[in-house]
């Protein structure tokens, strides 16, 4: 194996949940793209671990599943407080702070 | 010489590794697909099946590069909890059940080239930085080494993501909690 095919797979799963941040409208997909994010990092960080052989890049995947845990449970908790606001979840709606 | 021989000499000198890349092959083909059903499929509950596959190869992706316990962790936290949260939250707001159609098409134009862009910078710079390093995984990471870095070396970092956690426990149930 080469450190390159885990590189470019990461590269293009973080490309995919870019589009999906900046396409979709329903909030809950918008979290979704962004644990695809996520996770495209988590592969970086092993491989470079691995490539290295150092154990700091295993520890911080381990820390980044943490606060995407974190991160998704405050995410679906705002979604549900726009959904108890407005009865949607489209994000382009929820443009109170535009100016 | 024969198609086994060439195989034996690879393992042997330890720089063919045909099954790992084979199966690597085949995990990141099904996790790429998965990944653009999952960001253009209209159903939400489908979009959040089609990220399991995801996780799934990604925990598989994992195992390849020899890091069981990150593999491990990813299965029970991310497709035991946070999969079941999502289904949660898509029960929870009923509209978001149907499709989100209308989506406009200049949006979507603008985000596929901010995607294919980002895509050609970053493979340049990776296929110009790493084109081919080598990655030899002789042995899985084992457990104790990463218990014994967390616990000695990470210990404040780890401190501090447990107390994130809590806080983000309280925040949510503080945010979603009725008046």
């Amino acid at each position: 194996m080469i450190l390159n095919q885990f590189l470019l797979l990461a590269a293009i799963l973080f490309c995919i949940g870019v589009y999906g941040v900046l396409a979709r409208r329903n909030g809950i997909m918008v979290l979704m793209s962004v644990e695809i994010i996520l996770n495209s990092v988590n592969i970086n960080l092993v491989a470079f671990g691995a490539f290295r052989d150092n154990v700091a890049g295993e520890v911080f995947a381990l820390f980044v599943i943490a606060v995407a845990a974190a991160e998704v449970g405050i995410g679906l908790a705002i979604v549900l407080l726009i959904y108890r606001n407005r009865r949607s979840i489209d994000l382009s709606e929820a443009d109170l702070l535009k100016g | 010489m024969t198609a086994a021989g060439v195989l034996a000499a690879g393992a042997a000198g330890g720089d063919l590794f045909v099954a790992q890349n084979v199966f690597f092959g085949v995990i990141a083909l099904v996790m790429i697909v998965s990944a653009i059903r999952c960001v253009t499929t209209r159903n939400v509950v489908h979009a959040a099946l089609w990220l399991v596959l995801v996780l799934a190869g990604a925990a598989a992706q994992f195992i390849l590069l020899g890091s069981e316990f990150v593999a491990v962790t990813q299965v029970l936290v991310y497709i035991g909890a946070i999969i079941v949260l999502f289904l949660f939250g898509i029960m929870l707001t009923k509209a978001s059940m149907g499709d989100d159609d209308s989506v406009a098409t200049e949006k979507r134009l603008m985000a596929s080239l901010v995607a294919v862009l980002l895509a050609v910078v970053m493979g340049i710079a990776l296929l110009d930085s790493y084109s081919d390093t080598r990655l030899v995984i002789d042995e899985p990471q084992r457990f104790g080494v990463v218990s014994d870095a967390i616990f000695s070396q990470y210990i404040v970092a780890f401190e501090a993501v447990s107390v994130l956690l809590l806080a983000a426990l309280i925040g949510a149930i503080v945010v979603a909690r009725k008046e």
